[in-house]
């Protein structure tokens, strides 16, 4: 098998001394399609925050691609929570995914032919295209969504890390859009964090349960020992509807 | 009348572009911090017996710079951070210029400035500070706008957000400095909030935002000088009551383009 492209190495993190994750291990492989579950509070989105390398370790090393996750950016397609985004902003559609090709460190002109090219493709991938001139704060929450996806998508990431996507979408625009990441999947590696635990059941390769720790299961299950160790509290995922078991099984093609 | 016309062009041009940054980027209080702490920089000058430009200059990045590095650092406790130091500095310019003998700066000049006698060489720093503005502004543009929307975002796409940070409070602390000479604090302040807060609701991108606040700024400093003219009026107060006057229209009014109704079941 290929090497891992994030690989994560003894980290630990606290926000003022408070510690968030401790001990924390992890190997991604190419063409995954990881979810990262846990409690609230338990620490997936610092995780996650470590390994874009908006917050740095306290201990222990992250590195994506062989390297430092600032200087892998290029690589990497973030798409993050709704709700963290700044409301009444007065800014386009499309203005929101041409941020994508925005290389930082200025210059006159902006956005070259190509980068206006793959704007208009990513747009009409998420059909938003229609849209592009509307303003972000005139949109529902499952068109934003789709939006930050095709921000995402217009630096051609080789993975892409997803924050709680589906905070604001109905269930029926859940399975639509999980469908897609799984076509995406075919070249991208894919790394969700998500709060309820939907995702495992038919799209996720592995799980990565955190709650201070990390537990890793390389295949779309979870078991007794993660929820134990993970959760404390296993009544959290079976409130969000999910059996008892997983079947690993994928109806893929 | 025509250098109080041209200075208040050249204040609504600079005031509505970083005005919209300031608002967007929620910077109004630091705004408001620096404009106050600056006054301590009136009094080193004075006290210490150096050119009053360098001190207001010098003190107010200072403080900017502090501010900046905690609203960064700590961003639960900047708000608090920055008021400290916005009554530190006061106090230390009063203090400073009770006990210089022989000078008696007028507090009220310093509220509500001259813009009726501006001196032509202000006039040029003006223009100078404007060129910088729009040259900032302009080669950064989609970078701040990153910044402004979507900092992490922008921080992952390798936007240089802390240099971007800092510049752009250095501007501000310049730019507020420059304009207190001219047309006094409280101008600055409202200058820099009311016309980005109007134009918000209804501008399209960041952009246009900046262009609907100069203009918006432009209408507020011609009309507030002719009344101030005409009615022998205070002229930077007659300027703010024209644009509160605005103000107060839009908040009572809902955006007057009726947004096209959101089409549900189309969701992905």
């Amino acid at each position: 098998m290929s090497t891992p492209i994030v690989e994560i190495r003894d980290v630990a993190f606290a926000y003022s001394g408070e510690s968030v994750l401790q001990d924390v291990s992890l190997d991604i492989r190419q063409r995954d399609f990881m979810a990262v579950i846990g409690p609230n509070g338990g620490g997936k989105t610092t995780l996650l925050k470590l390994m874009l390398g908006i917050l740095k370790p306290d201990r222990g090393t992250v590195r994506i691609f062989g390297t430092q996750p600032r200087e892998a950016a290029s690589r990497i397609g973030y798409v993050p929570q709704d709700i963290h985004v700044n409301r009444g902003f007065p800014i386009s559609v499309q203005d929101v995914v041409r941020m994508g090709r925005v290389r930082g460190g200025g210059g006159w002109k902006h956005f070259s032919k190509k980068d206006m090219a793959i704007v208009q493709q990513a747009l009409e991938q998420v059909e938003m295209w229609s849209l592009r001139f509307r303003r972000m704060d005139e949109l529902s929450g499952g068109q934003r969504q789709r939006v930050f996806l095709a921000r995402a998508l217009v630096s051609k990431p080789e993975i892409l890390f997803l924050d709680e996507p589906m905070s604001s979408v109905d269930t029926k625009g859940q399975t639509d859009f999980y469908d897609y990441l799984l076509e995406l999947n075919r070249t991208v590696t894919i790394v969700v964090v998500s709060h309820d635990a939907m995702i495992l059941s038919s799209h996720a390769k592995s799980v990565a349960c955190v709650n201070r720790q990390l537990f890793f299961h390389n295949a779309p299950e979870i078991t007794k020992d993660m929820l134990e160790m993970a959760y404390h509290c296993p009544v959290e995922l079976i409130g969000h509807g999910l059996p008892h078991r997983v079947f690993p099984e994928h109806k893929e093609d | 009348m025509r250098s109080a016309l041209l200075a208040g062009l050249l204040a609504s041009i600079m005031c509505g572009i970083i005005g919209t940054l300031v608002v967007v980027n929620r910077l109004v209080f630091l705004s408001g911090g620096i404009a106050h702490a600056a006054y301590g920089g009136i009094g080193l000058a004075f006290f210490f017996g150096f050119p009053y430009l360098w001190g207001i200059m010098g003190f107010s990045l200072l403080m900017a710079a502090i501010m900046a590095a905690v609203s960064l650092k700590a961003k639960h406790r900047a708000d608090t951070i920055i008021g400290v130091l916005w009554a530190v500095g006061m106090a230390l310019g009063v203090i400073l210029l009770d006990i210089t003998p022989g000078y008696n700066v007028d507090l009220m000049s310093y509220l509500f400035g001259s813009i009726l006698t501006v001196p032509v060489s202000d006039l040029w720093l003006m223009l100078l500070l404007n060129g910088v503005v729009l040259l900032f502004v302009g080669y950064y543009y989609h970078d701040l706008l990153s910044l402004s929307y979507d900092e992490e975002f922008a921080q992952v796409r390798g936007v240089p957000v802390r240099f971007l940070y800092f510049s752009l409070i250095a501007i501000i602390a310049l730019l507020v400095v420059m304009i207190i000479q001219v047309v006094g604090l409280i101008l600055v302040i409202a200058l820099l909030t009311i016309p980005p807060y109007i134009a918000e609701k209804y501008a399209g991108s960041l952009s246009r935002m900046m262009i609907y606040s100069v203009l918006l700024n432009l209408f507020f400093t011609t009309t507030g000088l002719w009344f101030s003219y005409h009615f022998n009026l205070t002229s930077g107060a007659s300027i703010i009551m024209v644009a509160a006057v605005c103000f107060f229209i839009s908040v009572l009014t809902k955006r007057f383009k009726l947004k096209p109704s959101l089409r549900n079941g189309e969701s992905f």
